[in-house]
């Protein structure tokens, strides 16, 4: 089934001096359960095309259907409510809200959803444990390191089950050894949970470990490469 | 969790908060110390004008207060007297005869309101006799009847005690008498302008002087037990006695009749002026707490929070940023006025004759009301609330992909 489909997508960020056109007709389809990276140089249009997937950012021209729903035929006050339900964020920093602990910081998306307090606090509980932070339950961020706050942001992505996971350049901001142990974990969620995960990165040891590898250059697609799983 | 988070964000830049949180607990410990100040000094002012001055009720013929002829006298006032006496929230009632006169030393003249009072009844309606200062509040001499007269009165005259004035007066035929009296007493109350045109003698000698009838009276002073009983003690005698005019002291001095209520009024002036500046301060801080934290609102916006809870914690932290203050103030402020309630504020030496000119006294009490409190508290949550609105809609017009963006 096809989760995400985008019909020639088109971005032009019109700035004071000269117009930038940052998408130039993106065509793609998103399956349940893929683990796809999205690659390019700096500047080639991967935030903006992963802002316009979420729902952050609207196009200039063309579509994006999220299991069925045109989501920029929404409204704001509708799409806000459409990501809190069904997209999960990770971004490349800036996460987390530093007042709160990693638990409260997980809990808090699904006070959003009104979720009930019971069910809110044992899945916090079993998200901390899938990405190995149990025992930071009560820690606030800055107590963690990098890579245990995009931990943190990676569960809080998953406690409100979203469809799937947008994440820009994950691991931009962490050292290698927090880079794979993030991977891992996202990898262990895919395969183990069919958990979705389309994420941006400009390094090639995360590029390795994607199932579906699509590079955009000057803000179009340049390659869609599938691979078959476990390379 | 909403709340949870506002709370701590307040904390988040300790010291910039605390600022304003000490500015605000200041700005409302004035605010409310002022407050009650300003309660104790009109309410002083109200007991005093009653017990020296205008006693709780008084009795005339009806229309006697717009002209003080000679002839609007209460017939057969002195049974009236004593019945009123009888009465049991009636602490003491007393007859008096009413003139516009001219006094006049050896040296200087001046136009006075002369009472004649019975001393012993008197007594027990005004305090006059305690406010006595030199000499006695009455006694005989041997050549002249005596007269009590104010201290300003008597530094305007040049006369002291024990020396000769000549009251000039109309007696009931409407010819000029004149009668030498001796100063027997001189008072000082809290209200000078009270002291210069208040002019005491004794009942029996300005009536055998003018010709009044000795047992009428131009008007029955009535002290109660409570002044809150005044409302009450009137409709009594409006019903006793309907044929006469029957004041309750907010309508024999309608300007102390207004003074609470003006007083509060000003009070609640004060105090809105005093929350406009911290919204300032407020505002500002807030201003600060949003900018700073774009990144994470944005964060915040592009999972999922929704404007109205945006704005709706934004708001909190503004509301708990001035309550906090607020609150301590105003504890801070109630408890200070509480101690002051019991013991005496003395106001500076040189303020006390300025006061004294326009009736107020030199120790004043303050007055602490409950209600006023939670109606400030109000106010500084609405205070609160106002100077969120504008951080707040700063913060509801980001863009959350603009926001997160890390590159720039
Ligand atoms: N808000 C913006 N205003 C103007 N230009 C922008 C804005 N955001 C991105 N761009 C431009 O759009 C292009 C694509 O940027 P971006 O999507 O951030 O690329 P990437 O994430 O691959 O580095 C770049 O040229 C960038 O300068
Ligand atoms: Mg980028």
């Amino acid at each position: 089934m096809n989760i995400i489909e985008i019909r020639n997508l088109h971005k032009v960020y019109n700035t004071t001096h000269v117009p930038v056109y940052a998408l130039n007709g993106i065509h793609l389809i998103f399956k349940e359960g893929e683990f796809a990276a999205i690659v390019g140089p700096s500047g080639s249009g991967k935030t903006t095309l992963l802002n316009i997937m979420g729902g952050l950012d609207e196009p200039t021209q063309g579509s994006v259907t999220v299991a069925g729903t045109d989501i920029f035929s929404l409204g704001q006050r509708r799409l806000i409510d459409f990501r809190l339900q069904h997209i999960g964020f990770v971004f490349q920093a800036y996460n987390l809200i530093p007042v709160m602990t990693a638990g409260e910081n997980v809990e808090f998306i699904m006070h959003l959803q009104g979720r009930p307090r019971a069910e809110r606090i044992t899945r916090t509980r079993e998200l901390l444990t899938s990405v190995g932070l149990a025992d930071r339950i009560n820690d606030r961020p800055n107590k963690l390191s990098g890579g245990q706050q995009q931990r943190v942001a990676v569960a809080r992505a998953l406690a409100s089950k979203p469809r799937f996971i947008l994440a820009d350049e994950p691991t931009a901001n962490l050292d290698s050894r927090s880079t794979e142990n993030l991977l891992d974990i996202m990898e262990q969620l895919n395969i183990g949970e069919h958990i979705t995960f389309i994420f941006s990165t400009h390094d090639p040891r995360v590029v390795r470990k994607a199932r579906r590898v699509i590079t955009i250059e000057d803000g179009k697609v340049s390659q869609d490469q599938e691979k078959s799983s476990g390379s | 969790m909403i709340w949870s988070i506002a709370w701590r964000n307040v904390w988040r830049n300790r010291l910039r908060s605390s600022v304003v949180v000490v500015a605000v607990t200041l700005g409302l410990l004035a605010g409310v110390f002022t407050t009650a100040f300003m309660r104790g000094l009109s309410e002083k002012r109200i007991q005093d004008a009653i017990r020296t001055e205008i006693s709780h009720i008084q009795i005339h013929m009806p229309g006697f207060s717009d002209n003080t002829d000679f002839s609007m006298f209460i017939p057969a006032a002195s049974g009236l007297a004593d019945t009123l006496n009888g009465i049991d929230v009636i602490a003491a009632a007393t007859r008096r005869i009413v003139i516009n006169s001219m006094i006049a030393s050896a040296e200087t003249g001046t136009g006075v309101m002369i009472t004649g009072v019975d001393p012993g009844q008197e007594m027990r309606v005004t305090n006059i006799h305690e406010k006595i200062t030199e000499g006695e509040y009455f006694r005989d001499y041997r050549s002249n009847p005596p007269v009590v007269i104010g201290e300003k009165l008597a530094h305007k005259l040049h006369t002291g005690t024990d020396r000769k004035v000549v009251i000039t007066v109309t007696d009931i035929h409407g010819n000029t008498v004149q009668g030498a009296f001796k100063v027997a007493g001189i008072y000082r109350t809290d209200n000078a302008g009270f002291d210069e045109r208040n002019v005491f003698v004794r009942f029996a000698d300005l009536a055998g002087m003018t010709g009044f009838h000795p047992s009428g009276a131009h008007e029955i002073a009535v002290r109660l037990h409570e002044t809150q009983e005044t409302d009450r003690a009137v409709g009594m005698l409006r019903e006793l006695r309907p044929d006469l005019e029957v004041l309750p002291w907010q309508e024999t001095s309608p300007e102390l009749g207004y003074l609470t209520s003006a007083m509060d009024q000003y009070m609640y002036i004060f105090v809105m002026i005093i929350l406009l500046a911290l919204c300032f301060g407020i505002i500002n801080t807030m201003l600060m707490a949003v900018l700073e934290r774009v990144k994470e609102l944005g964060m915040l916006m592009a999972i999922g929070m929704n404007r109205i809870k945006i704005f709706f914690m934004i708001m909190l932290e503004s509301v708990f940023l001035s309550l906090t203050g607020g609150i301590l103030g105003i504890v801070a402020g109630y408890l200070i006025s509480k101690y002051y309630q019991y013991h005496d504020i003395h106001l500076p030496v040189q303020w006390v004759e300025g006061f004294r000119e326009i009736g107020y006294s030199a120790t004043v009490n303050t007055i602490t009301d409950l209600p006023m409190v939670f109606i400030i508290a109000l106010m500084v949550i609405i205070t609160g609330v106002v100077s969120s609105l504008f951080p707040a809609y700063k913060a509801l017009r980001l863009n959350p992909a603009d926001a997160i963006r890390t590159d720039n």
